[in-house]
């Protein structure tokens, strides 16, 4: 691995020239039948893969409006054809949004249109052969399913949905990703992507008070599994452990403190993340969310709050109404969420996102900061994809972009915004979102970071940044690692609440 | 020839009716299970009628994606509804108002097209991207509009048929009375090419006029924290526990 090297900035950002196969043979690992079985799908590649992948699509096709549209309308115009990241680090054609869509519309048209079964070549359409399907393994693990080509399509086509579907063919024929299936594998076995056991997440909790003490003289409690609390937090598990995702942590639990909110962790349910979104899989999604409404249920909290995880907002924002009923508006007789929804405080967004909380509280003047104890950071901030392009914060549309910003701004004197040609609706992907964050998949990540490394560059160069800010656990594992083989100190990255931790006086209030 | 052109016409506006009919019923009778607008979105149905408005006149997201696709794309289709709202005129008598008010318009909106569509075809023949994903059908569609335009501006401009005959053509296939048309090479060619893409539209990437309206991205509103959003399959799910 030691031989990946960033790819070189480009001096005006134009639109790079196509190298054919540039990432031809560098798709992830493929799941082995343990990882795989563990989780309900075949082993391995199944012998009628064919037909059994066509019927998969069909399925599809019959059950997801989105797919079925996109899978018609695109008039190959071209306007996304140069917003995907992959595409501007890797310059393979294939990374195109919308060439990544071909790779299934062209098996779309064979078997499910009338020119594709006449005139194949006409419209390029072509049969699903072992090389159209191994092209698949390889091409739609190189999507992170950010959509910000979505943003740009004059149909709304959203290539997320499409790889997702492809994901989901490629599972139910035993060709899944290693990455993916494993972590989903671990969720449903232990509570979390890390595979982290009740007894030593606690023990973790433990010492983080400790640390906590040591360093502000107070006890702020990290409390898990506490019955009647009002708070319940869902938070990815890298905040447990990984840096820095581990300072918003310590962020989250200074802030509930210091307004006095009872909260509480789960160890059965200690995971935000979803990677079932990832592999479009509906029934893993389904399940894995069921475990917050679980957890939720058992400890009877009134308020449900997720912590800084991109792609876990989407889904707990866009989908856990759906999937498990947290939300509000359940029929009257939708007794399967009226359980839940029954429980939980109306008065309340549900759920809510930890950033929407401490901005209330801000707002409210429940909390106080010493904001001169943010002056050594210069500090942008990094829009999460999910949270850009697949939800929203507080009331008004966009609320996703200012409310992370305006906490920044209560917390710290120093704020400068990069190219908003990269930020908000039109952010960039870390690079490593989607079910890519893995180890083979590393020279993808390092090149499908150059844009927003880019950027940074210019706002380093510009205004002397020093800290990026984000509100995601994939951004953050993702830039600790690609930075510094862009030249970047990897502590230049870290959380919103890591920025609330440094400045918040906790204590009584001033 | 008068007889061959009216069953085309018959046949294709059948397959066009009922072709493109089917598709808008299989969209509209296909779920979508998850909240999956773009965001930042509308949160009520108001604003989502008011985001598709702009996607569909303005075409927002083309002119935030690409300055020189959205005004050839925009040019073309523009011109295109001004167009076909003048061709009201073989179908209606007396023809309406304001069909005679914008007849003048017409005809720029013609040229408008054409410069479009050269200008898409230029973009897909010389842009190395749009090359890259054009499949054959693509180039052709092009030229199929483009053939139909230019025969329509020739018509107008150099090779004048009998527009009266051409008008009582189409008012006896209205009413099922099959008068002669003008025999006229270019006349022909407009026509059925026009009879061509009648055929294509249901079955081809032409389904993005209908597909626009269905796009969940586009069409959702913003609000799923405020109300369940769930669809018969997945709701199945939960009576099965």
């Amino acid at each position: 691995m030691a031989d990946i090297t960033a790819p070189a900035y480009r001096i005006i950002p134009i639109i790079p020239a196509l190298i054919p196969d540039a990432m031809a043979g560098k798709g992830p690992y493929v799941a082995n039948d343990k990882i795989n079985e563990a989780i309900g799908f075949p082993g391995q590649l199944v012998e009628d893969w064919h037909d059994r992948a066509i019927a998969k699509m069909g399925e599809l096709l019959s059950k997801y409006r989105s797919l079925k549209v996109f899978m018609d309308a695109c008039v190959h115009c071209g306007a996304c054809s140069d917003k995907c990241h992959y595409f501007i680090g890797t310059q393979d054609p294939k990374n195109m949004p919308v060439a990544r869509q071909d790779l299934m519309r062209s098996v779309y048209r064979r078997y499910f249109t009338l020119p594709g079964k006449w005139f194949p070549k006409l419209v390029g359409a072509r049969d699903l052969t072992r090389e159209v399907l191994d092209e698949w393994h390889n091409y739609f693990y190189q999507c992170s399913e950010c959509r910000r080509c979505s943003v740009f399509c004059p149909y709304g086509i959203d290539t997320a949905e499409v790889t997702m579907a492809a994901r989901e063919i490629l599972d139910s024929v035993g060709y899944g990703q290693k990455y993916s299936n494993e972590i989903i594998g671990k969720v449903h076995k232990i509570g979390n992507n890390l595979g982290l056991p009740g007894p030593a997440l606690i023990d973790t909790l433990e010492g983080l008070e400790e640390d906590v003490k040591e360093a502000t003289g107070i006890d702020v409690r990290f409390p898990i599994d506490v019955k009647g609390a009002e708070v319940l937090l869902i938070t990815p598990s890298a905040d447990f452990f990984a840096e820095p995702h581990i300072d918003s942590l310590i962020g989250y639990a200074k802030v509930f403190h210091a307004t006095g909110t009872s909260w509480t962790l789960s160890s059965m349910s200690s995971e935000a993340g979803n990677f079932g979104m990832f592999i479009g899989n509906y029934d893993q999604l389904r399940k894995i969310a069921m475990r917050i409404r679980q957890a939720a249920l058992e400890l009877g909290v009134k308020r449900i709050v997720v912590g800084e995880c991109g792609h876990a907002w989407r889904v707990a924002y866009s989908f856990w109404n759906t999937l498990t009923g947290v939300g509000d508006g359940a029929d009257a007789n939708d007794k399967f969420a009226q359980m839940l929804q029954k429980q939980l405080d109306h008065r309340y967004k549900q759920p809510m996102h930890i950033c929407e909380f401490t901005w209330d509280m801000i707002e409210d003047e429940r909390l106080s900061f010493d904001k001169s104890l943010n002056d050594k950071h210069i500090i942008t901030f990094h829009d999460s994809c999910n949270v850009a392009r697949g939800s929203r914060m507080g009331n008004l549309p966009g609320g996703q972009f200012e409310i992370p910003r305006n906490i920044i701004k209560a917390v710290a004197n120093n704020f400068v915004e990069m190219s908003p040609n990269t930020t908000h609706e039109r952010t960039f992907c870390c690079g490593g979102g989607g079910g890519l964050l893995t180890d083979d998949l590393l020279e993808l990540r390092v090149k499908g970071a150059l844009p927003r490394m880019e950027v940074l560059q210019q706002a380093v160069d510009e205004h002397g940044v020093n800290f990026m800010a984000t509100i995601c656990a994939i951004c953050k594992a993702q830039f600790t690692k690609i930075m510094p083989i862009y030249g970047f100190d990897r502590r230049m990255v870290g959380g919103v609440h890591q920025l609330v931790s440094n400045a918040i006086i906790l204590g009584d209030k001033k | 020839m008068n007889l061959m052109i009216a069953i085309l016409f018959y046949l294709a506006t059948l397959f066009f009716v009922v072709g493109l009919f089917h598709r808008i019923r299989v969209y509209a009778s296909t779920p979508a299970p998850l909240k999956i607008p773009t965001t930042p979105a509308p949160t009520t149905t108001g604003g989502v009628v008011l985001r598709m408005t702009r996607e569909v006149v303005f075409f927002e997201s083309l002119f935030k994606a690409n300055l020189w696709t959205w005004a050839m794309g925009w040019m073309f289709h523009a011109g295109m509804a001004l167009v076909l709202m003048r061709h009201l005129r073989y179908f209606t008598e007396p023809v309406w108002g304001w069909v005679v008010l914008i007849q003048p318009f017409g005809i720029y909106a013609g040229i408008a097209m054409l410069i479009g569509l050269c200008g898409l075809w230029t973009r897909r023949l010389f842009v190395e991207r749009i090359r890259y994903i054009s499949t054959p059908s693509d180039h052709l569609m092009l030229l199929l509009l483009i053939g139909i335009v230019s025969s329509g501006l020739l018509m107008q401009f150099f090779v004048h048929t009998d527009v009266i005959a051409v008008k009582n053509y189409f008012q006896g296939l209205l009413n099922f009375n099959i008068q002669p048309l003008p025999v006229d090479i270019t006349l022909a060619l407009h026509l059925l090419s026009v009879v061509m893409l009648l055929v294509i539209f249901p079955i081809s990437k032409l389904l993005h006029a209908p597909g626009v309206f269905f796009s969940p991205t586009r069409n959702q509103t913003d609000n799923p924290r405020e109300n369940r959003h769930l669809s018969t399959w997945a709701a199945k799910l939960e009576s099965e526990k």
